[in-house]
């Protein structure tokens, strides 16, 4: 096996020998490389197939931007995870990876036939092309592109790793921990600033750590060398904390940033078990100082996407961090000065290298040591063209015209075994974009930058466009002084020497003698767009970045474009001929890398995924088998199946029982509010449509809510208890919402009202008993009380006490049957549930749940907000004209209850329905038309509630009908998918009009 | 997400606020003496201001007050909380 590692540094253990999978073949590593470094060290370039032509593709960085080498990490269906970069990735004992987006494998795939017919597939492919025939999409077209589309696979059972977040506060946080973002850490530790300081990469230094360069040179050490020794002196300060491998995902308003950090995905297997995964932090700082440095650009040129084709500085870190050079015939292509100081550091270690330099000459320290060194140096050159199917096996060069706009003289053919481009470098402003903050744009470099503009953040080092050292540590110190409002002297007396050319020949699509449309010059490596699709784009009327980045999907990858976006802009903006500064960028989002959703949502999953409410008669809910549902957050019994029964004889079987003999409900969920205060009557007259005032103490009403709009909001009974004390009743799903309402009329629009609200949801347990036979269960419960309809009517209450326990009793009914509610504390709402079963036992009393009460208040007609309303429906339209008071002067929605609108007589409207099919039940939500045949078919209305009634032997349903108060007894019709069921309007009330049932 | 000075209880994350609309709207104290459309003015009408804007806003997992709020929706700063029944801040005018 070849090896590529030539020599030892100290950021490689090679006493740690790791093994790894990848692609199913056992390779070696060490403790301390990454995937990509350890793939590189065994000669592998080729890691993946391109998005869309399926072209062979390599590593080409060495960090957050690669667009390549992104892999699928292990094969366990609940663990795997797809599009890991291979560059960020450290190496683990065990690690199992492979290469994605090929089939049969890496070195062969059949999906490398798309080069060959690419000029069939140009930008908007898939919107062009499969528009027709039209009922191809789903059948031929859909499951074609899914097949051959995408990226890794998704993980296809719950993911078991355990994930965590957590909330911190700080003075100052700085984001990087390169020399400036060490520097801004230690100025503000120092100034008794609470910092955090928090970098990507396993060891904080960035990419100062590994140079080794002696023209670069900080109070008489190398770069390095100095760099260590701040490490060290910060790690001592006490109020600084340094987060490694963790990175900025998002920056949100108000200095609110999340954080993802990686705890223990560089450990091999056994180490992992039983530790939290990665954490989010929530971070609030004061203050942000963003030194996230600056990334390398490719060139554009044609076939630039071979294997062994890399950014120039990644070479430099490969050789001296990881100790691994990629590859022994080297050439450097480049338009600037940085490539002079990877070729420098290749030839020391002895890798032949020659360097190819779009500039007509130029001349810097690191030039001169270059040519003193006898590295070649062709000037004024640009590479026209590379070969080498997996791998790059050379390449061919000409001279640049005078202008830069093409190219004249002889192709030279140049043999390498590895390109390493330099385009010049892009700052890392994502995170103050993300901040809101706005770019500049510099011409000489062509580079964006941030714009000052907030007192909360400012960005340091090359991420603002200085790149090198003396400007960065110059420039980073003067800034935080001035931005923490410090005069820290540390750096006053360092002493630096550095190269200071910048001189730069950008040219963002490089000039070539064959036509574009016969070239591959590729902007986005992952998802395949190049030169020509941005053209092309820009050819069919596409002008706004934002439209063509869409259309071309250039930097629309897992990516983001980090290495693209740059030259579609270029590109777009020297094809329009508008200056690059003028067009904007594409909006830079979070996260700016991909987030596992395990992060995202910590341990809120499984039984912590929602919050649950369960009322103090839950656990004989439990033993007594009972299905549930969920009502807001509530567990509510939906009906209690016995022996094997489904639901629909369950609940047949609960409603002939409560109407027959007894049922009881626990209602504990229905909100209650308790309302004190001298104007509580007051109140309750301007919030509910009737009125208030005449009710004595001691009898209940039934109340509609309306919005200000005029519809219905909520319902319920209320209690007046005492002259200014009443207990609200309200829908189980509205009662947080009402409260909040309530309080706004009393802070905002009343305040003069002296009144009290306090939610007594969770205080009191309530089990409704109602049936023929409910009276004889009350009196076995409360032996003193006198039943009697004088002394407790209907719709009156009661206090009595149950074995010394305070009860208040409503006789109040939602069936239509004799009915009363005991409210209890809640602590006794299980014993109390217990002793109405046990005394009920004589009478069949049967427990019911939801479905039950729904059916049952059907059959009376009664509403359920929510259900049979839907925020577009007012009292009128729900034939409830009755509870709306004339008298009143006003009330919440009163003034609505006349706009032209409310007024309308073709409104829908709640009507009952009775299927000619007495056996037929409907469905609900089902549409009602009255002419099926006519096109198109008028919808008249839906159906809101819909059962079968057993005791009334047939089927039932409310339902809101355009106009359909005027309706009684017409004919309409309900289209089902297979056939039409007959119906006719009728009264909403089933069962009992004249009440008896109440007083039976 | 902003960080909210509650003028009952401080800053607090804005997790713990709802927000409720536009401030300074008034309910009619004669509702029914309005016409439709001065009633709909009422009802339906909101500014949608990119600049300076008054709201109110709900410390609702908390004290539970209602408050005013004026913000820049240009860049989602809060200049100014007050309570409510008080006028608003001069210089926001």
């Amino acid at each position: 096996m070849p090896n590529y590692r030539i020599h030892k540094t100290e950021y490689i253990d090679e006493t740690k020998r790791v093994s790894f999978k990848y692609d199913g073949k056992t390779y070696f590593g060490y403790e301390g490389d990454t995937l990509a470094s350890a793939l590189l060290a065994n000669g592998i370039h080729l890691v993946g197939r391109s998005f869309k032509y399926h072209r062979p593709r390599g590593i080409v960085s060495c960090g957050a931007e690669e667009p390549n080498a992104i892999c699928q990490i292990g094969s366990k269906k609940d663990l795997t995870e797809p599009n890991v970069r291979a560059t960020e990735l450290e190496l683990y004992e065990g690690l199992e990876a492979s290469s994605q987006n090929c089939w049969p494998n890496v070195k062969f795939d059949i999906g490398g036939i798309n080069n060959f017919i690419s000029p069939l597939i140009p930008a908007g492919f898939y919107y062009k092309t499969f528009m027709w025939p039209k009922s191809f999409w789903k059948k031929v077209y859909e499951p074609l592109i899914r097949l051959s589309a995408g990226l890794g696979k998704s993980p296809t059972e719950p993911d078991p790793d355990i994930y965590d977040h957590k909330y911190v506060h700080y003075d100052v946080l700085v984001i990087g921990g390169g020399v400036s973002g060490i520097i801004a850490a230690k100025m503000a530790a120092k100034n008794n600033l609470k910092t955090l300081l928090v970098d990507d990469k396993k060891i904080l230094g960035g990419s100062t750590i590994y140079q080794n360069n002696e023209s670069i040179k900080i109070d008489d050490k190398l770069s390095s060398e100095w760099l260590k020794n701040e490490i060290q002196e910060i790690k001592k300060l006490s109020n600084l904390t340094i987060k490694t491998r963790t990175s900025i995902a998002a920056y949100h308003g108000y200095n609110f940033l999340l954080a993802k950090e990686n705890l223990t995905d560089h450990l091999p297997k056994e180490k992992k078990k039983n530790k939290i995964r990665q954490r989010l932090w929530k971070i609030r700082a004061k203050k942000v100082v963003i030194a996230t440095g600056s990334i390398e650009r490719p060139l554009v040129f044609n076939n630039n996407d071979r294997p062994g084709i890399l950014l120039s500085n990644s070479i430099n870190k490969y050789l001296d961090y990881y100790g691994v050079t990629c590859g022994e015939n080297i050439i450097l292509f480049t338009n600037n000065n940085s490539a002079y100081e990877t070729s420098i550091s290749l030839h020391k270690k002895g890798i032949k290298n020659i360097i190819v330099d779009l500039r007509k000459s130029a001349s810097s320290e690191l030039i001169k040591q270059a040519e003193i060194l006898g590295i070649k140096i062709y000037f004024n050159h640009v590479v026209t063209n590379t070969f080498g199917y997996r791998k790059i096996n050379s390449l061919e060069i000409m001279k640049l015209s005078e202008d830069g706009n093409t190219t004249v003289g002889n192709k030279i053919r140049l043999n390498c075994d590895c390109l390493g481009m330099s385009g010049g470098w892009t700052p890392m402003v994502h995170m103050h974009t993300q901040s809101g903050g706005k770019l500049d744009f510099r011409d000489e470099d062509q580079v964006f930058l941030p714009k000052e503009n907030s007192e909360d953040q400012i960005s340091v080092g090359s991420c603002n466009g200085d790149f090198d050292l003396e400007n960065i540590i110059d420039k980073t110190v003067n800034k935080i002084n001035k931005f923490l409002d410090i005069d820290n002297q540390d750096y006053q007396d360092t002493n630096i020497i550095c190269s200071k050319e910048n001189d730069k020949r950008n040219i963002w699509l490089l000039p070539n003698k064959i036509p574009l449309g016969k070239t591959k010059c590729f902007i986005d490596f992952q998802n395949d767009s190049t030169a020509k699709d941005i053209k092309l784009a820009l050819k069919e009327g596409f002008r706004s970045i934002e439209h063509v980045k869409r259309y071309t999907t250039t930097g629309m990858a897992t990516d983001q474009g980090k290495l693209s976006n740059m030259h579609a802009l270029g590109i777009i903006a020297d094809t329009a001929g508008v200056k690059m500064g003028t067009l904007g960028t594409t909006t830079f989002r979070p996260p700016f890398t991909p987030l596992t959703f395990g992060t995202l949502v910590g341990r809120n999953v499984g039984k912590f995924f929602e919050v649950v409410r369960k009322t103090s008669m839950h656990e004989w809910h439990v033993e007594n088998n009972a299905e549930f549902e969920n009502v807001g957050q509530w567990k509510r019994p939906w009906y209690y199946p016995k022996n094997g029964e489904n639901m629909h004889d369950a609940v047949q079987r609960e409603s002939k029982a409560a109407r027959d003999s007894a049922g009881i409900l626990d209602a504990s969920t229905l909100g209650k509010i308790d309302i004190q205060g001298t104007d509580a009557s007051e109140f309750l007259n301007r919030v509910y449509t009737n009125a208030w005032s005449k009710l004595a103490i001691g009898k209940c009403r039934y109340g509609l809510m309306l919005n200000e709009d005029g519809m219905v909001y909520d319902d319920g009974v209320t209690t007046r208890i005492s002259e200014n004390h009443y207990l609200m009743t309200t829908t189980t799903g509205g009662a947080a919402n009402v409260l909040t309402k309530l309080e706004d009329y009393l802070q905002t629009e009343w305040p003069e009202l002296d009144v009290y609200l306090t939610s007594v949801t969770d205080h009191y347990s309530t089990a409704s008993i109602c049936g023929p036979n409910s009276k004889k269960i009350l009196n076995k419960l409360f032996p003193n009380l006198d039943l009697s309809d004088e002394n407790f009517p209907h719709m009156s209450f009661k206090e009595d006490k149950l074995k010394n326990i305070d009860c208040r009793i409503m006789r109040i009914s939602f069936t239509g049957e004799l009915s009363y509610e005991i409210n209890i504390e809640s602590k006794y709402g299980n014993s109390l549930w217990k002793m109405c079963i046990e005394a009920g036992k004589e009478f069949n009393l049967t427990p019911y749940g939801t479905e039950t009460m729904h059916l049952l208040r059907a059959e009376k007609g009664f509403i359920i907000v929510g259900q049979d309303t839907d925020g577009t429906m007012t009292p009128s339209d729900l034939q409830m004209d009755w509870i709306v008071s004339k008298k009143k002067y006003d009330f919440i929605g009163k003034r609505s209850l006349y706009r032209s609108d409310t007024i309308r007589e073709d409104r829908k409207q709640l009507v009952g329905l009775l299927t000619d099919d007495p056996k037929e039940i409907l469905e609900e939500g089902a549409q009602i038309v009255s002419d099926v045949k006519s096109k198109p078919i008028d919808m008249l209305g839906h159906v809101t509630s819909s059962y079968f009634s057993p005791n009334l032997n047939k089927s039932i349903a409310l339902a809101v009908v355009r106009s359909g108060k005027t309706m009684k007894g017409q004919k309409l019709i309900i289209p089902m998918e297979n056939k039409n069921i007959n119906v006719t309007v009728s009264d909403t009330i089933f069962l009992d009009k004249e009440n008896k049932r109440l007083n039976a | 997400m902003f960080l909210i000075n509650c003028p009952f209880c401080g800053e607090r994350d804005q997790s713990e606020f709802s927000s409720g609309g536009e401030a300074h709207i008034v309910r009619p104290k004669q509702p029914t003496e309005l016409s439709d459309d001065e009633w709909a003015e009422y009802l339906f009408m909101r500014k949608n201001i990119k600049g300076i804007q008054f709201e109110r806003w709900n410390h609702v997992h908390g004290c539970r007050k209602w408050f005013n709020v004026v913000r820049d929706t240009s860049n989602d700063k809060i200049l100014s909380v007050y309570k409510m029944g008080e006028k608003p801040p001069v210089n926001y005018k």
